[in-house]
């Protein structure tokens, strides 16, 4: 294929990807809004006051870049993982493998499809937010990269639970049991220079605790990677490792034929 | 040039199952192939082959001289393939759907939209075309299937039992569009369980059975090889009971009706002398249909009863 029937290709599934999220708003767009909102009623509004501050910050506002990126996280890989597993479990996706789409360009139209959901959640969210408090954002660029390199990373790891995935079981396992406890446990609600130096050290072998921390750190200029002595940077190279990691993985998966052909 | 060439292909499933023991095929460009054989025989292998939805063990596929292994992008280009079961998202509009599938093999937004058009036209379901797929009758989704796999105008098609539990009517005007964009330049490779199909629309067939091309000639050739043909005879008159006769084998079906089996160096003209002496007035004959099921039988019974024991 030419490149610029690749870019059609390409963008045929990402307008079928967000086509299908859309067409689903009330299943997709709505419930993470609401959800977030009671977050903001009952854990920033009521509980918030008596809590104070936290990390050197009000409540509400060290919640905020958790809770955004908690919905970026959870909607990129729910996005791709429902939408690939619906495909092969609907046999739909034999339309792609019939084509001469290689399989670098599905799969990069699946993680956009999933970078396109968890961002417009995470803008819906962020917009939900700002009428619980005033957001200034310390570092735009790194805000961007950080945001956009934890949806594609969710992503992939959302294509290769649909992969491995053989019911619609399989597609809820590791986002109830592996993946909420991480985000949980991450320091979305709180700031883990409040664990014993034991539990402290057990978070840090958490991978969404540096994601979260890196988005915070852009929005609010501090965080608690830099208090436990780790750079920025340090998040970010991770998170770029993991990129690579996970896109090796599903290439070399989908290469050979793992949960899609016979 | 070959539309399709397949030469040695091996297909050994997990478990050890050998759905195919090394089959080479050849389809000319232009024609119009019957892959036929039992159920498990091996067909929707080959064609998941070709198509790229099953990982073969080894072997080489060509289509149109471009090896799937080699260049995989440009041979798939070629080709339009319609599965056996419905394969597409059915919360989806029918227009969406074709639209898609043209957009998947890289043609612009006006081009996917006019192919998908002249097709969705073509096969009667431009009407339907805001219409979620779920909503639609089995047979217009039979439909949408063939308009998807030729939205890209490929060179070869592939049906994998396209009009399996369709009514008549829309399996005959299946049938006269298939013969059309065959006419036009179209390779045309059909599985069918309906021998009468294959009879009436291919000049070419295999017959595949567990895993082996067990026949591959021209459907001539096979059909001469009948030693016997059977006419199904409409009376002018009803008869009771059935008349003598030596020199062929005859069936009362109903008083109105009879079945007359000849061999092949007998000729018609036995059967009509015969009728003449026995004063049976004749109003219409036909071949009965089947004659192909025969040879198909005899083909690959020895298989069937081995799988029955």
């Amino acid at each position: 294929m030419s490149a610029s029937e690749q870019i059609r290709a390409l963008a045929t599934i990402l307008y079928k990807e967000i086509h299908r999220f859309m067409r689903i708003w009330t299943q997709t767009l709505i419930p993470p809004a609401i959800m977030i909102m009671l977050y903001f009623v009952i854990f920033g509004t009521l509980i918030g006051k008596r809590i104070g501050q936290m990390g050197g910050f009000d409540y509400v506002q060290f919640m905020i870049p958790g809770l955004i990126m908690m919905s970026v996280i959870s909607n990129s890989y729910s996005n791709v993982v429902s939408s690939f597993f619906g495909q092969k479990f609907a046999r739909s996706i034999e339309e792609l493998l019939i084509t001469p789409l290689p399989h670098y360009l599905i799969l990069l139209g699946w993680i956009l499809g999933g970078v396109a959901r968890g961002l417009l959640v995470g803008a819906i969210v962020t917009i939900v937010s700002l009428w619980f408090y005033d957001l200034n954002v310390n570092n735009w660029p790194l805000c961007i990269f950080v945001v956009i390199s934890t949806s594609v990373l969710f992503s992939l790891g959302g294509f290769l639970n649909a992969l491995f995935a053989e019911s619609f079981d399989d597609i809820s396992i590791i986002p109830t049991f592996i993946m909420q406890p991480l985000i949980y446990l991450g320091g979305v609600f709180y700031s883990i220079q409040l664990l014993p130096p034991f539990w402290q050290t057990i978070s840090l072998a958490n991978p969404i605790l540096y994601m979260i921390n890196a988005f915070r750190f852009s929005i609010l200029g501090s965080s608690d990677l830099e208090a436990l002595g780790f750079s920025i940077y340090s998040a970010l190279a991770m998170i770029v490792g993991f990129i690579v990691l996970f896109s090796s993985i599903c290439l070399w998966l989908l290469n050979k034929g793992r949960g899609i052909r016979s | 040039m070959k539309a399709l060439s397949i030469s040695n292909l091996k297909k050994e499933y997990q478990g050890g199952v050998q759905a195919l023991k090394g089959i080479d095929l050849q389809v000319e460009q232009g024609d119009f192939f019957a892959l036929l054989g039992p159920n498990g025989a091996g067909k929707s292998t080959t064609i998941g082959v070709i198509s790229s939805l099953v990982t073969k063990t080894s072997g080489s596929v060509k289509i149109l001289g471009i090896d799937i292994d080699e260049n995989h992008s440009l041979a798939k280009k070629k080709l339009g393939v319609v599965g056996q079961e419905v394969n597409f998202n059915q919360f989806e509009k029918v227009g969406d759907i074709i639209r898609n599938q043209a957009g998947y093999y890289g043609l612009g937004f006006r081009k996917s939209k006019e192919n998908a058009k002249y097709y969705m036209k073509k096969l009667d379901i431009w009407d339907k075309r805001n219409e979620q797929a779920r909503k639609l009758s089995g047979g217009m989704k039979r439909r949408v299937m063939v308009a998807k796999a030729l939205v890209n105008n490929p060179e070869l098609l592939i049906l994998d039992e396209p009009t399996a539990g369709v009514d008549i009517e829309l399996r005959r005007s299946l049938w006269d569009f298939l013969t059309e964009i065959n006419d036009n330049g179209t390779s045309i490779i059909l599985t069918t369980h309906y021998l009468e199909e294959a009879e009436r629309l291919c000049r070419n067939i295999a017959i595949i059975d567990s895993g082996e091309i067990v026949e591959n000639t021209s459907m001539q050739e096979l059909l001469t090889r009948l030693e016997v043909e059977t006419f199904i005879f409409d009376l002018l008159e009803p008869i009771k009971e059935l008349p003598e006769v030596k020199e062929f084998e005859i069936i009362i079906e109903n008083p109105k009706r009879i079945k007359v089996t000849v061999g092949k160096e007998q000729g018609l003209s036995t059967v009509f002398k015969k009728f003449t002496e026995l004063n049976i007035e004749i109003s219409s004959m036909r071949n009965e249909t089947g004659r192909l099921e025969e040879l198909f039988l005899g083909l690959v019974e020895p298989s069937l009863k081995e799988k029955e024991l």
